[in-house]
């Protein structure tokens, strides 16, 4: 469209701003994140980096992150194990049969968290998943199927459905086709998906804000808690290390799509 | 049903129980508990016109919400307009603006804002030191500090939609329209505007339902002063222990949500808002 009709001064005046106030105010955490003071400010005589040694020291701090870490990968594993197999059947059977499922598949990411949260809290009591690992998994890796669904949904609208068909037709059994023709096609979408499950439990807080307590502490609620009761610098510091991470996310799913673009 | 068939049914069964077991069961019991405790009937759902903290809340739940989209589809647009309309090499930075927002954790976003513009904070330390106020401005732990970490947050939100509407319209008709002699603003008013209005209420369903059961943004930059539905319900549960009325609340959470949807229904499909792949 670039060349033919351009945006006037005012519209991208407004653009400009607006992108601004998307990115900078989160960069502001790094300079808060090197100060060599005790309190939240900007570095006053030199940077230092004691806020992330004090962060990656902490038992506290590094058993969170390991504690979120576990439950986003075993998280990711139910995602993408249910989530996938779904999508695949969804598209082989015909599009009518399946569409109340698609529906319930909409239905996690349209209701607020705080919704399912409070049910779970209830729900989890006489099961005995409140402050356990499984409970966090269960409830994160459920929620975190959508996601895996559209992804993968979205790398099989461009599958030739004609390669399934003669694979089953030359005596393929159901495992062999799945294993040998359509999983390695729809690759980049399971990955995708996955890393949108991972990160979909990294980051989730509300849930764990009513189902862990003392023994699952992930990240997000140790934030949280720093949040609320002391902003220090420390905090600053597992923001700049939470941005890295996923920017390191965000580029790897971006070259991921280029290459299956590209290719 | 042939045997064959029967096999991709089966690949089905892991996600459709894991949702039942662990999604829809907890949520149903939600509805459930807001009839039936603290006693069985409607009792909870009379609170609606007659409690006034009730009404206050989903008072200022509606305002801020509504408030919040309109100032996102604004933003989001001129983004969108601004992507549609840029060079290729330009678009892929534009578009990096819209999605690392969009990937960063929430708490960290609200951080950064608290770290910004509470009392001894960046903008308010700044704006003193130059002099031009002598008091710090309440920016933050009320509804102007709540205002624009929503507004942050959802205008990625909003760009997404209006974007793919917009890269839709044939850049001829825009050319055409220029060509017979529309000035700029003819063009943008006349042609660009009604064949984007399709993704702007996209944009403004999403947004909208978004926003009203949000939680962690506004109690961070709230301050536990200025009360959404999803902040209230929490305090029902966990500090009051009044399951009824916390239900009730989140029913009709989801009832604004769905009502929401069904109204929109007919100008947006669902399921390419969500990306479900056509």
């Amino acid at each position: 469209m670039h060349g033919t009709y351009g945006a006037g001064p005012a519209g991208r005046g407004v653009a400009w701003i607006t992108a601004m106030y998307l990115v900078l105010p989160i960069l502001i955490v790094i300079p808060v994140a090197l100060t060599d003071q005790r309190y939240l400010s900007l570095p006053q005589e030199g940077i230092s980096f004691r806020h992330f040694a004090t962060v990656l020291t902490s038992e506290e701090w590094l058993g969170s992150i390991w504690q979120s870490f576990t439950i986003a990968v075993a998280a990711t594993v139910l995602a993408v194990t249910a989530g996938t197999l779904c999508a695949i059947g969804c598209w082989r059977i015909s599009r009518r049969s399946t569409d109340l499922i698609r529906v319930l598949m909409l239905l996690p990411l349209i209701i607020p968290s705080i919704v399912y949260a409070i049910g779970l809290y209830r729900y989890f009591g006489p099961l005995g998943l409140l402050d356990r690992f499984l409970g966090v998994v269960l409830a994160h890796g459920v929620t975190g199927i959508p996601y895996v669904v559209i992804t993968v949904s979205t790398a099989l609208a461009g599958f030739d459905p004609r390669l399934e068909q003669a694979a089953r037709s030359m005596g393929a059994s159901l495992s062999q086709t799945l294993r040998w023709v359509i999983l390695p096609r729809i690759m980049p979408g399971i990955v995708s998906g996955a890393i949108f499950a991972f990160v979909h439990s990294w980051d989730e807080l509300v849930m764990v804000l009513f189902i862990a307590s003392r023994e699952v502490f992930t990240l997000p609620r140790r934030i949280w808690d720093g949040i609320n009761e002391n902003l220090d610098p420390a905090m600053a510091a597992v923001a700049v290390l939470l941005v890295g991470f996923t920017l390191l996310l965000l580029l790897g799913d971006r070259a991921l799509r280029r290459r299956t673009e590209a290719g | 049903m042939t045997r064959t068939g029967l096999g991709w049914w089966v690949l089905i069964l892991p996600a459709v129980l894991l949702l039942l077991v662990f999604y829809i069961a907890p949520i149903a019991q939600v509805l459930a508990i807001s009839f039936s405790e603290p006693e069985p009937g409607f009792g909870n759902y009379e609170r609606l016109f007659t409690s006034e903290s009730v009404q206050r809340v989903i008072l200022t739940t509606l305002r801020i919400c509504l408030i919040t989209t309109v100032l996102a589809l604004l933003l989001g647009f001129a983004v969108a307009y601004a992507i549609t309309l840029a060079s290729p090499r330009a678009r892929s930075w534009w578009m990096l603006a819209v999605l690392v927002p969009l990937w960063i954790s929430v708490l960290v976003r609200a951080f950064a804002w608290v770290t910004l513009l509470r009392r001894q904070g960046l903008v308010n330390d700044t704006l003193m030191s130059w002099g031009l106020i002598s008091e710090p401005l309440p920016l933050v732990w009320n509804e102007f500090g709540i205002l624009v970490g929503m507004v942050h947050y959802m205008v990625p939100f909003a760009v997404l939609p209006m974007l793919s509407a917009m890269r839709e319209i044939d850049p001829r008709l825009l050319a055409a329209a220029r060509g017979l002699g529309a000035s700029r603003g003819q063009v943008f008013r006349q042609v660009f505007l009604p064949l984007s209005m399709p993704g702007v209420i996209a944009s403004g369903v999403l947004v909208f339902i978004f926003s009203l059961g949000f939680y962690i943004t506004p109690a961070i930059l709230g301050g536990g002063k200025t009360l959404m539905v999803a902040e209230w319900i929490s305090l029902q549960i966990l500090d009051l222990i009044r399951w009824g009325l916390g239900t009730m609340m989140a029913t009709m959470l989801i009832v604004a949500i769905l009502v929401t949807l069904a109204v929109f229904s007919r100008v947006v499909d669902l399921r390419r808002m969500f990306g479900a792949g056509g």
